[in-house]
This record gives C-alpha cells, sequence and structure tokens, in this order.
C-alpha cells in the first residue's frame, strides 16, 4: 500500500517536459532528478517528497523513448504515476524500470494536494480526507510478472538461466 | 479453418512470432531483425545488458549510432559516445557508425540497407517507426527492452489494431508527406492513434516518392501510434533492390483485413501548413499563419533532412537571400546525402543565401546543440516535435513545417509560403 500527496499535471505530459533533452548528456539518476518535471512545474523538484504521486490527464510521457524520464520520476522519489492514459513507450519503461504506473480513467477526479492511498495490487485509489475511491485498470498479468520479478532485466535473468 | 484476413503489420508480427496470424491485443513474443540505439539510448542499454553477462545474440543486427550530441558537445556527451564506442568494439559489433560516416539513424538504416521490408525492428528512439515506410514493423522501446532483447533476440509486444489511412485526389505545390503527415495529426490529436498502427495507403501515397514516405511514417509516433506502415511497391522495390544486406520479404494487406477505423482523405486543395508551438496536432495552413516572425530556420532531421528535402529547399533558395534578421541551419541526415547534396549544387545555394550548414547530427532538434534557443526566440523547423523546451529554453517557441516553407521563412524572416518567394 503506498500513501503520498498527489501532485497534478495535465494531458499530453511529453518527455521533454519530464526531462529536458539539455540533460540527457548523463544517465545518472540523481542528477535527473533533480531536473524532474523542470519545464511543466520548476518547483518539483524542490517540493516533491519521497512518496509522493504524481497524477495526470490523458497520454503522460508522450514524445521521446527516454528512459530517463521515469528513472527521473523515479529518482525524484515518486512513489506512483496515475493517469487516465500513458504512451505506450513510456508505459513499457515504467514497468522495466520498477516505477509503478496505473491507467485511471477517473484520474482528473483527484485534487492536487491530497492524501491517496494506492493499493497496487487491486488498483484501489482511496482519497484519505474524502473517502472516495477509484479504481485504476488491472495490471496486465505479464506486467505483473516483470514487477514482481523486480524489472526486465532480472526476469531476463531468471529465464535466461532457467533455459527457457 | 479458414483464412484470417490480416493488415501487413499482423501478418509481419506473425511470421516473427512463427504463427500462423496474430489477433491485435494479444501478447507474442517476436524475433527481431534489427536492434537500434544512440548516444543517448544506447549508454543506458549497456549499464542493463551487462548485468546480463551474456554475448549479443546476433552482433550484426545489433546497430549502434551516435547522432544526437554528435560530433560531442561536451565532456559529458563525448564520455556517453565512449561508452558506446567501447562496448562496440568490445562485443565486435560490425554496425557502429563514426562520425564523418554517419547520419541521423533513422536516415541512415534505410540507406544502408540494415532494414528491409518484412523486418521486425526495434529502436531506443521512438522515431525508429521511420523504416514503416519500407514495410517493415519499426517501433520505439526503452533502453532496458533493448538491453533484453540483445540478449534474447527476441521481445514482446502488444499486437496493436490497425488504423487505415487512405489519401486520394491531388497534390498541390509545395505539399508533401510533412503536410499529409501533419494534416493527419491535427485531424485525429497527438492521442489519435494511440497504442495503434497506422497504415497509410491510396493513391496518393503511390504517388509519393520514398523520401516523403518516410517523414509520414516518422511522425507516426506523433500521434501516439506504435508503429507507421507503408506497404512495398515498385518505387520501395527501385530503393531496397541494391541496397538490403539481408534477404527481404514482402508483406501487403489482406483486402479484408480488420481496421479498428478506416480514414479517408481526399487532399485535393490542402496547401502547405504549419503546426504551431508547443504540440504537432496544433496544425493551420501556412496562409493563415499571420505575421509570425522568426529569429532561426532549421532545415534537417531524421523528418525531412533527406535529398528530396534538400532538392526543396534549394529550389526555393536558389539566389535568394536569408533574411538580415534570421540565421538558417541546414543539416544534412547523411554523409551520402551531404556529399550527394555537394555534388548537385545544393551546398552552394545554400552557403551563397547566407545559411550555414553542418555535419550530420541530431543537434538542434532536441535542444542539443548547433542552434539551441534563446528565452523568447522563434524557429521555424522540418522537425518532428515543437514541445515546450523542445529546440531550447522553455519559453522559446517552434513551428513545424516542410523544407520549401522552412526555406521561404527563412528568407522572408517571417513565416511564409514558398510562393510567395519562388
Ligand atoms: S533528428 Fe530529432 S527526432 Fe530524429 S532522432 Fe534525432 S533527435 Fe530524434
Amino acid at each position: 500500500m503506498l500513501e503520498g500527496t498527489v501532485f497534478r499535471f495535465g494531458d499530453n505530459i511529453d518527455t521533454d517536459l519530464i526531462i529536458p533533452a539539455r540533460y540527457l548528456n548523463t544517465s545518472d539518476p540523481a542528477e535527473l532528478a533533480r531536473h524532474c518535471m523542470e519545464d511543466a512545474d520548476p518547483t518539483f523538484a524542490a517540493r516533491v517528497q519521497p512518496g509522493d504521486i504524481i497524477v495526470a490527464g490523458a497520454n503522460f510521457g508522450c514524445g521521446s523513448s527516454r528512459e530517463h524520464a521515469p528513472v527521473a520520476i523515479k529518482a525524484a522519489g515518486v512513489a506512483c504515476v496515475i493517469a487516465r492514459s500513458f504512451a505506450r513507450i513510456f508505459y513499457r519503461n515504467a514497468f522495466n524500470i520498477g516505477l509503478p504506473i496505473l491507467e485511471c480513467p477517473e484520474a482528473e477526479a483527484i485534487a492536487p494536494g491530497s492524501r491517496v492511498r494506492v493499493d497496487l495490487g487491486t488498483g484501489r485509489i482511496t482519497v484519505v480526507d474524502t473517502g472516495a475511491e477509484y479504481r485504476a485498470r488491472p495490471v496486465p498479468p505479464f506486467m505483473r510478472e516483470i514487477i514482481a520479478a523486480g524489472g526486465l532485466i532480472p526476469y531476463v535473468k531468471a529465464r535466461l538461466a532457467g533455459g527457457r | 479453418m479458414g483464412r484470417v484476413p490480416q493488415t501487413i503489420t499482423e501478418k509481419i508480427l506473425a511470421a516473427h512470432a512463427g504463427r500462423e496470424f496474430v489477433e491485435p491485443g494479444e501478447l507474442i513474443n517476436a524475433r527481431v531483425d534489427v536492434l537500434l540505439a544512440n548516444d543517448i539510448t544506447a549508454p543506458l542499454s549497456i549499464r542493463e545488458f551487462e548485468q546480463l553477462g551474456v554475448p549479443v545474440f546476433d552482433p550484426a543486427a545489433v546497430v549502434l549510432v551516435p547522432d544526437h550530441f554528435t560530433p560531442n558537445k561536451d565532456i559529458k556527451s563525448a564520455e556517453q559516445a565512449k561508452t558506446v564506442r567501447e562496448f562496440a568494439r568490445r562485443h565486435d559489433l560490425p554496425n557502429y557508425f563514426e562520425v564523418g560516416r554517419m547520419g541521423i539513424e533513422h536516415c541512415l538504416l534505410p540507406e544502408q540497407g540494415l532494414v528491409g521490408p518484412g523486418d521486425v525492428i526495434i529502436g531506443a528512439d521512438s522515431h525508429t517507426c521511420t523504416y514503416g515506410a519500407i514495410g517493415a514493423f519499426a517501433t520505439g522501446v526503452g533502453s532496458t527492452d533493448l538491453a533484453a532483447a540483445m540478449a534474447l533476440g527476441e521481445t514482446w509486444f502488444k499486437v496493436p489494431e490497425t488504423l487505415k489511412f487512405v489519401y486520394t485526389g491531388k497534390l498541390g505545390p509545395w505539399v508533401g508527406g510533412k503536410d499529409l503527415i501533419l494534416r493527419t495529426i491535427g485531424e485525429i490529436g497527438v492521442e489519435g492513434a494511440l497504442y495503434c498502427a497506422m497504415e497509410f495507403s491510396g493513391p496518393v501515397i503511390e504517388s509519393l516518392p520514398m523520401d516523403g514516405r518516410f517523414t509520414m511514417c516518422n511522425m507516426a509516433v506523433e500521434a501516439g501510434a506504435k508503429n507507421g506502415i507503408i506497404a512495398p511497391d515498385e518505387k520501395t522495390e527501385a530503393y531496397v533492390r541494391g541496397r538490403a544486406r539481408r534477404p527481404y520479404r514482402v508483406f501487403a494487406s489482406d483486402p479484408d483485413a480488420r481496421y479498428k477505423k478506416v480514414y479517408e482523405f481526399d487532399v485535393t486543395g490542402w496547401e502547405p501548413c504549419v503546426a504551431f508551438p508547443h504540440s504537432p496536432d496544433n496544425v493551420r495552413p501556412v496562409r493563415a499563419a499571420g505575421k509570425i516572425a522568426v529569429d532561426q530556420v532549421v532545415i534537417g532531421s531524421c523528418t525531412n533532412g533527406r535529398l528530396e528535402d534538400l532538392r526543396l529547399a534549394a529550389r526555393v533558395l536558389r539566389g535568394k537571400k536569408v533574411h538580415p534578421d534570421v540565421r538558417l541551419i541546414i543539416i544534412p541526415g547523411t554523409q551520402e546525402i551531404y556529399r550527394q547534396a555537394l555534388k548537385e549544387g545544393l551546398v552552394e545555394i545554400f552557403i551563397e543565401a547566407g545559411g550555414a550548414v553542418s555535419t550530420p547530427t541530431c543537434g538542434p532538434c532536441l535542444g542539443g546543440h548547433m542552434g539551441v534557443l534563446a528565452a523568447g526566440e522563434r524557429a521555424v523547423a522540418t522537425t518532428n516535435r515543437n514541445f515546450v523546451g523542445r529546440m531550447g529554453h522553455p519559453k522559446s517557441e517552434v513551428y513545424l513545417a516542410n523544407p520549401a516553407v522552412a526555406a521561404a521563412s527563412a528568407v522572408m524572416g517571417r513565416i511564409a509560403d514558398p510562393e510567395e518567394v519562388v
């Protein structure tokens, strides 16, 4: 169970907003985290606390394939991203690097600054103050296997070791 | 059991999954023919791959192109490029392309015959979808996906539903692949093809040169698509013949294939258009742009850095001068394109007009180097993204257009229709 404060963003939050290309001359997660969401909200990196949650509209993570985007979000301490929908490469990348993400059609009903509890297993999202509940789409079983293994690389390692 | 009608995307995926047919929505494991990464994404892939402690499944299948921040723009970029170079040496990868012999990846791979019709190609770069123009299934993935596939020679896909786009009518002057795709994205929006395949077809596509087809498939990802694809025809065969390094296989959609949706566009009367900041679907005809002064014009990138694009720009710039307030930067997509542009006298025309011509690089397209914008500056670019901060300062603006519009804007000092100049 995760619990954190919500940072709200709109539709089509692209990878250039999540981590501008001018910072891509490194792949150091801590350095990427310092510039996370910089062009969408320059104060984000300074304000975000470990365990906080990003909530956004449609097509979150659109644009480039840069894995630096979910890496920056994860390294900034964000516990989970909830959005109405995700761009497909971002969706794969997030699972592969172990950043939990949830697709929730009602994501935009969750107010900025509210405390929410997220049950990744069931996809239940609860707003602590109001008790309002939302349901996220269930995570496909294959994705759950990857998460259970600790990401794609450990998953592949196990697969190689098992000779499958 | 009866025949199952399939789209070209479904057929290619089925063939690589060892299956008769596949259904949209299914998760499959598919063999990959080519894997691509660049100087930004490869270092992450390499870090992940080396944890596996296995050899690359097929060294010839891995293509590494340092093109984003090269020639190295600073020390950190130099370190990243070095990581890629050393990895290529250590694993004896024949398809590493060094500065001076390289190009922007999505111009380079088709030109060098590294990708062919019927291939499955994954690249740690979102514009990998470009290769759909030769009838391949090509899609962008992240660095970790690429690392896993370098070890396994396969990856998983969710079979996409296909959206079919049929273009009929007659293309107007100065209207090309860039305008077709911008208008299309303008119609369906930047999430209009989310998770889907975009299949481009119809008489207008058949008449479109290969370079225009690459431009269209390149920008499929800007509508959220997983891949863009065009069935191979004689033009494709003529392009691929003499280049292909491996046998290839031509697929086509069955006439009764199932589509999520079919869009029909009559392009008669379509004009050159411009995507306004800060979204590729914010599209207007260039003549409705109003008086928008520009500081910089960039002609290049994996979208419009090919020979046809440079020829088009030269037709507009011949005998003209770049407006005193404008910096015109022209970047041929590959060394080969650069050489051909020299031979045809295009580079002469550009320099004569007052433009700067650079060695192949992504450079300004992603606000990397070679033309980064300051706060409040505006650029017209033939690139594919005009997100906030894409070409530099978050308070700068990028307008996307075709090479003729870009060239005309460089001359006029404001967004302009080529007709105003030629
Ligand atoms: S030219 Fe631009 S869009 Fe194309 S690969 Fe380079 S940075 Fe990406």
